[in-house]
């Protein structure tokens, strides 16, 4: 048994309200930058949808994630090492930017220097790939909400697995949100695609990560993972990643999307797990057989024999500690309401879902018939196969019976709550019908339900003994640092050339700027300074560039003068 | 200086051109080429990358791409052959004169058209695809001038000299001078003496190599042959040195 840390995350699909705050927050601290436009650390799909990038879970276009040959081994589906160092040159599995979308802004210039017209001036969509004038035809989360279904619904890669197809028509059909975020796998098949060995998970936490300075460009990456949860920065050159807001979790505060969902749907936790045995469970013969496998993998924290094994592997104490209160834990093995998405990847996946049981509850409701009756949401489950089948396709690679286990226990809790609630003597007959004491139902409820921020987010900051090397604490001296003192600024090859200088340096610097001006936020060059909010974009005012040189300082005057920084 | 096409007898003492140009300029571009890389790679691994432009286009670059780079691989590994194999030891193993050349001019002319169709093609793309072209530097259009300035030189040296009666055996001269630069016993004389097609070709190479390390083309120096040994996943503890900053002596984590 080899015990290792896993950092996972259980989101419940039933409190997914489709805000996108997850989403936007994501985009504002990690990717607002040039070369990332395209990219969603996060993003939310309506399913049944299309995804972003578009049909991504067509593993047969995208040959994304590991498959088991003829002789039952597990390899990569899109091809082995050499297959991948012979197409290095061009690969032919990448999405283009077409299959994400063509990310654009508005020309708000026009808005104010149009010409007298009849018609409103408008604000017309550029490109931020070629700049040059585009048509809106797709984003991230363009079929939002069933958006324009009729026309392209069906083009969901999920529908070509169900017998009796999603009706498309108001009122027929059922819908739920799906967020989804980098799935951090036991068995990343993107860091087995990586050429340089750059991708990597860290030992510590499972956290998979991109070296940037290891990261050559060769996009092999992308195309390796299934989830397309690997982006390639098309200014930098090199692949970007969710990062499971790594800096956050080291000091024990969850990630941005947990943070700040609105439905408080996420739940943050270790789970333990031996990793002598993913490999194996990864390799399970039959694909139904995935689900179960990789619950397996799974250590309980609780058990002796494994607290001694995870002691032995260095695991601190406060980790083990973390790890008994789980909420990941409870979800997956002990409550079995938390599902893998697409296990058929064979990746491990450590992003689970609640399945949704609204879809069912909205149509037993919409019958007229009591919408929190087990015995009504049982039928029901049994009776409306198709979103179980979807459910099926997305979590247990088509397999309903644990999706309708994971509803009946949804079910057999909100009947079972609602008894309370209305001051009747619960029925431990509702609860053992789904096999489960009414006990472990109350459980589940607190935890699905009440859990409070300490609940739902139970993360050991990394340890204290090394706590004086994390980046932000200042225990040491804030300048002492590889090449430093110093502070960023430009290098010969662009902007971020050069080592980077902690942000502590930069806020160091910009404190002492602020400190040592003579006015409230006043820069020396102030009065040189145009504000460019008041600039109509004519002429060129005093001060928007630094003043010509002149020729006895021995600047060419007849030269070419450039805009300098 | 002799200018005539074919090869002459040794001159005695090269003139002060010939020793600027065949041993300060060989030199100068090797020594920036390999500072130049050390030094890159420690200021500038973050900008170490191929800087692929896939993710814009992929019809022009799945035809150019391949055919460029594939093509290059085989030229660099006939210089490698030409340049550093003796002659006595290709004649020591019975090859002739003539069955070398031939495989070399054959095989030389495929992969120097492969590879010149291939730059064709992507610097047709770059130019003509938006979205490549704005994302084109000008670093790299200096690096383009100067790699397809070299590969149509050594390419129009291979072809034009070979349509000649008499090609000239650059085994005699080119590769010595090559050897003697190495061996730190320069003979710019041996150069002096071959046709101006090589002379040029030698001199845009290494314009080429003192450019290098600052270009693009540092990407070469990654190919990334330990993918085929290596562990298909990798662990890595956390940084010991979390962000930049190394820990201080005496404060080294102990596990």
């Amino acid at each position: 048994m080899r015990v290792m840390a896993q950092m996972a995350m259980v989101m419940n699909l039933d409190k997914c309200i489709g805000c996108h705050t997850c989403s936007v927050t994501c985009k504002q601290a990690w990717t607002n930058r040039t070369g990332v436009e395209y990219v969603w650390f996060n993003n939310v799909e309506t399913r049944p949808g299309q995804g972003y990038p578009r049909t991504y879970e067509d593993q047969e276009r995208w040959r994304g994630g590991w498959a088991l040959n003829k002789r039952g081994r597990l390899k990569l589906k899109g091809g082995g090492r050499l297959r991948k160092l012979l197409t290095i040159f061009s690969n032919p599995k990448m999405p283009g930017i077409q299959d994400y979308y063509e990310p654009w802004t508005y020309d708000y210039d026009n808005l104010t220097s149009a010409p007298l017209q009849e018609h409103t001036p408008v604000a017309p969509p550029r490109s931020l790939i070629s700049g040059e004038p585009t048509k809106i035809t797709w984003s991230a989360n363009w079929d939002d909400n069933l958006g324009g279904a009729p026309d392209h619904g069906d083009k969901d890669p999920l529908l070509k697995g169900i017998s009796d197809k999603v009706k498309f028509e108001f009122e027929q059909t059922f819908m739920f949100y799906l967020p989804r975020i980098c799935e951090h796998c036991l068995n990343p098949s993107c860091a087995a695609s990586c050429p340089s060995g750059a991708i990597y998970k860290r030992s510590e936490d499972g956290i998979v990560l991109v070296d940037q300075d290891r990261c050559r460009g060769w996009r092999m990456c992308v195309s390796g993972c299934p989830y397309k949860k690997v982006y390639f920065n098309h200014r930098t050159g090199k692949a970007e990643k969710c990062t499971f807001c790594f800096p956050r979790i080291e000091v024990g505060i969850p990630t941005v999307c947990a943070e700040t969902c609105v439905g408080r749907l996420r739940y943050i936790g270790l789970v333990l797990y031996d990793a002598d045995k993913v490999l194996e469970a990864a390799s399970t013969p039959d694909e139904h057989d995935l689900y179960d496998a990789q619950r397996a993998v799974f250590l309980d924290p609780d058990d002796p024999a494994v607290v001694r094994e995870a002691e032995k592997a260095g695991i601190p104490r406060d980790w083990i500690e973390a790890a008994q209160r789980s909420p990941i834990h409870s979800l997956i093995n002990t409550f079995k309401v938390a599902l893998p998405l697409h296990p058929e990847y064979r990746t491990m996946p450590m992003v689970w879902y609640i399945p949704p049981l609204s879809p069912v509850v909205d149509i037993v409701r919409d019958t007229g018939h009591d919408a929190e009756d087990h015995g009504n949401l049982f039928a029901a489950i049994d009776a409306l196969r198709i979103p179980a089948e979807y459910l099926a396709q997305l979590f247990t690679a088509g397999d309903v019976e644990p999706v309708d286990a994971v509803l009946r226990r949804l079910a057999a809790m909100r009947c079972y709550m609602r008894d309370i609630n209305l001051g009747r003597e619960p029925r431990e007959a509702v609860a053992a019908e789904v096999g489960m004491t009414g006990e472990q139902i109350y459980d589940m409820y607190r935890l699905l339900a009440l859990a409070k921020y300490d609940e739902r987010y139970v993360i050991p900051p990394a340890h204290a003994e090394q706590a004086h090397g994390l980046e932000e604490l200042a225990t040491e001296c804030s300048l002492d640092y590889e090449g430093g003192p110093g502070m960023g600024g430009s290098g010969p090859f662009g902007e971020n050339s050069g080592g980077n200088s902690p942000i502590a340096v930069e806020n160091f610097h910009m404190l002492r700027d602020r400190q040592t001006t003579d006015t409230v936020a006043a820069p020396m060059d102030k009065q040189n300074r145009v504000n460019l909010l008041n600039w109509d974009g004519k002429g060129r005012p005093a001060g928007m560039f630094p003043p010509k040189r002149r020729p006895d300082e021995g600047g060419d005057p007849a030269g070419e003068v450039d805009p300098e920084p | 200086m002799t200018t005539s096409l074919a090869a002459q007898p040794v001159p005695s003492s090269p003139g002060t051109l010939d020793i600027m140009l065949w041993v300060v300029v060989p030199y100068v571009a090797i020594a920036v080429f390999v500072v130049g890389h050390v030094w890159r790679y420690r200021y500038d691994k973050f900008g170490w990358t191929t800087r692929s432009s896939q993710l814009y286009e992929n019809r022009l670059l799945r035809l150019g791409s391949p055919l460029f780079h594939f093509g290059i691989l085989v030229v660099v590994i006939g210089h490698i052959g030409g340049l550093l194999v003796l002659k006595s030891w290709t004649e020591a193993v019975g090859i002739s004169d003539d069955a070398y050349h031939v495989v070399a001019v054959a095989l030389g002319v495929l992969a120097g058209v492969c590879t010149l169709v291939g730059a064709a093609i992507l610097v047709y793309r770059r130019r003509t695809v938006g979205p490549v072209f704005s994302a084109t530097t000008r670093n790299d259009k200096v690096m383009y001038v100067l790699l397809v300035g070299t590969i149509v030189l050594g390419l129009g040296t291979t072809v034009l000299g070979n349509l000649t009666e008499h090609p000239h055996d650059y085994r005699e001269t080119v590769s010595p001078w090559f050897r003697s630069i190495f061996s730190l016993q320069p003979a710019p004389e041996l150069m002096a003496a071959a046709p101006i097609g090589f002379r040029l070709h030698a001199l845009a190479a290494w314009a080429l190599f003192a450019f290098w390390p600052f270009s693009r083309l540092v990407h070469v120096f990654s190919l990334p042959l330990g993918y085929l040994t290596r562990p298909y996943i990798v662990y890595r503890s956390r940084d010991a040195q979390l962000g930049n900053r190394a820990p201080r002596r005496g404060w080294e984590r102990t596990q």
